[in-house]
């Protein structure tokens, strides 16, 4: 991998955004995620190239490190608002087809509940492993959720509940979707969720923490 | 704030039990009035709220409030207090909540008329403004069904009123995952408080209409959640420390407003409350392990007059329905601290220090809620001529205990942890206390798009 590349992987790993960025202290006065997308496709660099090589490995090691306690969210989303600043780069490519997403990842805190801190945590993650994602917000109906996967066909569906009065609210949004896309994959989590309960209501798979489901997609997408 | 001197001051008189204005209730509890008393958190297993489940919602409240005070009853409890925080659906059609307090209410009537086991219900309706994004804090119209709640809820029985009012969240969500304590100070000390002026007037009007009792706010969704974040090891223990502390600024307003305390269990900013006001508390630690896990067990009983569970589902355990099996961890730990109440302060105090000594260097969370630290804590937080300079003062002082523990080797943090301390000192010492310089000073680096000054009268 080029040094550019290196660099580039670095700033994202430490979550320096751009030249200005304050953050992170050792890395202050030099070029961020932003300058250094710039110029690796000024150097012509492939995007895919950028994307694969540099972007979702330095975010899977972040992930690593959040993983083995090693580092707090902060840190995490500063990661993530790096790639953030690169992938604003790479856009145009994603459009003209020059790279393609793992797919899309439609999430939501489902009708009733507006917990949304673990739903968060959920997007960041599977954002930076190279998804796109859709966050539908919190206290979101069935009908958002058809209405988005209409809208983009194809995609992968996460939800989350923290209540036990909410967790029927899921149940019968995962019926509602699967009746319109009976094939659709659906992915389940939230403080009160559990396999079993998971079988119970036909989702395909329920994971106690983001990782989980980051490694599920990435089995999906291979 | 309007506190200018401790109401205790002395480490020793912080004590759990005791609290230098009680609370008389209609049935006869005298919380802080000498004796500590459980309060349970109870809420339904996994069910919707609607028309056709309405009868099963409302059996299983009657199953809880029956099988809890059948077992206070048979444990010879002097008295209990049945938490009702409300779910969505019970406070956006209030005749839900309504019907479900007056369902427990005759319960507890009956077994105080019957056997004379003293028992009330604290109502807590939740905070609906916070389904509005940006939320609707003084215009909503959700505040209607929320305060039809407080009202007909308080008459038909929920004689303790109180709430986790939501005033500053939609800055805080996101200062609390960045660690951004400026943030949390703008969420809090600026929104908070301002909100908290709002709902508590309010909240106060309806129980002196009512001759009800105004209970008390935690700061669940600001200090609670900073703590179960840093128990999950997403955010650092020191950071949420300073959550809790600064809490305490914003929690105490409901007091300035007119509340008399029980303080609700999940403001682990009691102890401080109780220090500057006098007001009798409630706090939850290890029997709270039902709803999240906490590096609190112990110390958070240290000067407690209610012992409570935060939320425990009505589900089946092998020894009966869990509420039945929580109400008689509480009735246990609090029949200790009761015992020990009576055999003298000597007892007590033996007892408080043990509570206190099994967590206090395991956590900063824990140091700070030594009573110790709270005195000296809650000196600092009195310390100001305005809401922002009370928090500063509390939370600077709250560092230097976190650094001398370190530096004396009674406490260990990990790099990580402590990396964050000058990092914190920095920020806060920068932070100017004159409220509309600060608004100022926060405006440019925050999504003005998430809140509406005017909503806080700003
Ligand atoms: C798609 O794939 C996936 C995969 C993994 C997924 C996933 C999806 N989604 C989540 N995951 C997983 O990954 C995440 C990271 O590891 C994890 O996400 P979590 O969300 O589990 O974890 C977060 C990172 C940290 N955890 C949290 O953020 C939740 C912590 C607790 C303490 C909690 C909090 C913080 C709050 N609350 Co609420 N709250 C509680 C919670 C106790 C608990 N045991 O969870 C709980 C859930 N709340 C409860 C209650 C009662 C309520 N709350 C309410 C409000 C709030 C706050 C606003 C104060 C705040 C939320 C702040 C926010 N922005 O989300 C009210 C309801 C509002 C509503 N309609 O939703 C209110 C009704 C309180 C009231 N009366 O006002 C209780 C539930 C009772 C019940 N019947 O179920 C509760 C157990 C606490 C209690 N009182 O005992 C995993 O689960």
């Amino acid at each position: 991998m080029s040094d550019l590349l290196l660099k580039l992987a670095e700033a994202v790993e430490f979550g320096k955004v751009d030249k200005n960025a304050p953050y992170p202290p050792q890395l202050k006065g030099q070029d961020g995620a932003s300058e250094l997308t710039q110029q690796a496709l000024e150097e012509g660099a492939l995007p895919s190239a950028i994307l694969q090589d540099a972007l979702i490995p330095a975010m899977d090691k972040v992930g690593q490190k959040f993983s083995e306690n090693k580092i707090f969210v902060p840190q995490m989303l500063l990661a993530a608002k790096a790639m953030g600043a690169a992938m604003f780069h790479l856009k145009p490519f994603f459009q003209s087809g020059d790279i393609k997403s793992k797919g899309t990842f439609i999430m939501g805190t489902v009708k009733g509940d507006l917990h949304d801190i673990g739903k968060n945590l959920v997007t960041m993650m599977i954002e930076g492993s190279g998804w796109t994602v859709i966050d539908l917000g919190v206290d979101v109906p069935s009908t958002k959720f058809i209405e988005t996967i209409k809208a983009n066909p194809g995609a992968v569906v996460g939800m989350s509940a923290l209540l036990t009065t909410t967790m029927t609210s899921m149940q019968d949004i995962v019926a509602d979707v699967r009746k319109e896309f009976p094939d659709i994959k659906i992915i389940i989590g939230g403080a009160p969720i559990t396999h079993d309960f998971c079988k119970q209501i036909h989702a395909d798979f329920y994971s106690p923490d983001p990782q989980g489901a980051v490694k599920y997609l990435k089995e999906l997408a291979a | 704030m309007k506190y200018k001197k401790l109401v205790i001051d002395n480490p020793q008189d912080l004590l759990f039990g005791l609290a230098p204005k009680p609370v008389k209730t209609p049935r006869g509890l005298e919380i802080g009035g000498g004796q500590v008393y459980s309060e349970l958190n109870f809420t339904l297993p996994t069910m919707s709220i609607n028309e056709n489940t309405i009868k099963e919602v409302n059996r299983h409240y009657a199953e809880i409030a029956e099988g809890a005070l059948q077992r206070a009853l048979d444990l010879e409890s002097k008295g209990v207090v049945l938490e009702f925080e409300t779910l969505l659906e019970m406070t956006k059609t209030p005749q839900i909540g309504i019907d479900i307090v007056k369902i427990m209410n005759d319960i507890c009537e009956k077994y105080y008329q019957k056997h004379g086991l003293a028992c009330e219900i604290r109502l807590t309706p939740n905070d609906l403004r916070e389904f509005e994004r940006p939320a609707l804090q003084r215009t909503s119209k959700l505040l209607e069904p929320m305060f039809e709640l407080f009202d007909k809820g308080s008459l038909a029985g929920g004689d303790l009123l109180s709430i986790e009012s939501t005033g500053g969240k939609e800055v805080s969500d996101s200062a609390l995952m960045m660690c951004d304590i400026k943030g949390m100070f703008f969420a809090m000390i600026v929104l908070g408080v301002r909100d908290m002026q709002f709902i508590w007037k309010k909240i106060v009007e309806v129980a002196e209409k009512n001759g009800k009792i105004a209970g008390g706010d935690s700061a669940c969704g600001f200090a609670n959640t900073a703590m179960v974040l840093a128990e999950k090891k997403f955010i650092p223990r020191v950071f949420a420390t300073m959550v809790r502390v600064i809490s305490v600024v914003r929690s105490i307003v409901a007091v300035e407003e007119g509340a008399i305390g029980p303080e609700k269990d999940c403001g682990y900013e009691g102890p401080f409350l109780k220090a500057i006001t006098g007001i009798p508390i409630s706090m939850e630690g290890k029997t709270a392990a039902c709803a999240h896990l906490s590096p609190i067990g112990n110390i958070a009983s240290a000067c407690t007059d209610l012992w409570s569970n935060e939320s425990v589902q009505n589900i089946k355990l092998l020894s009966g329905m869990a509420p039945t099996a929580y109400m008689e961890q509480l009735e246990y730990d609090v029949r200790l601290m009761n015992v020990a109440l009576r055999e003298g302060k000597a007892s007590a105090s033996l007892l408080k220090r043990l509570l206190e000594q099994s967590d206090i260097y395991t956590d900063p969370q824990a140091l700070v809620l030594s009573t110790e630290n709270v005195i000296r804590i809650s000196k600092k937080l009195i310390q100001g001529d305005t809401y922002i300079e009370n928090a500063k003062n509390g939370a600077l002082e709250a560092l230097d205990i976190i650094e001398e523990a370190l530096a004396s080797g009674q406490m260990k943090l990990p790099e990580m942890e402590t990396a964050y301390l000058p990092l914190l000192r920095a920020d806060i010492e920068s932070i100017p206390a004159n409220e509309s310089e600060f608004v100022e000073m926060m405006l440019p680096v925050l999504d003005q798009s998430h809140f509406i000054l005017s909503e806080y009268g700003l």
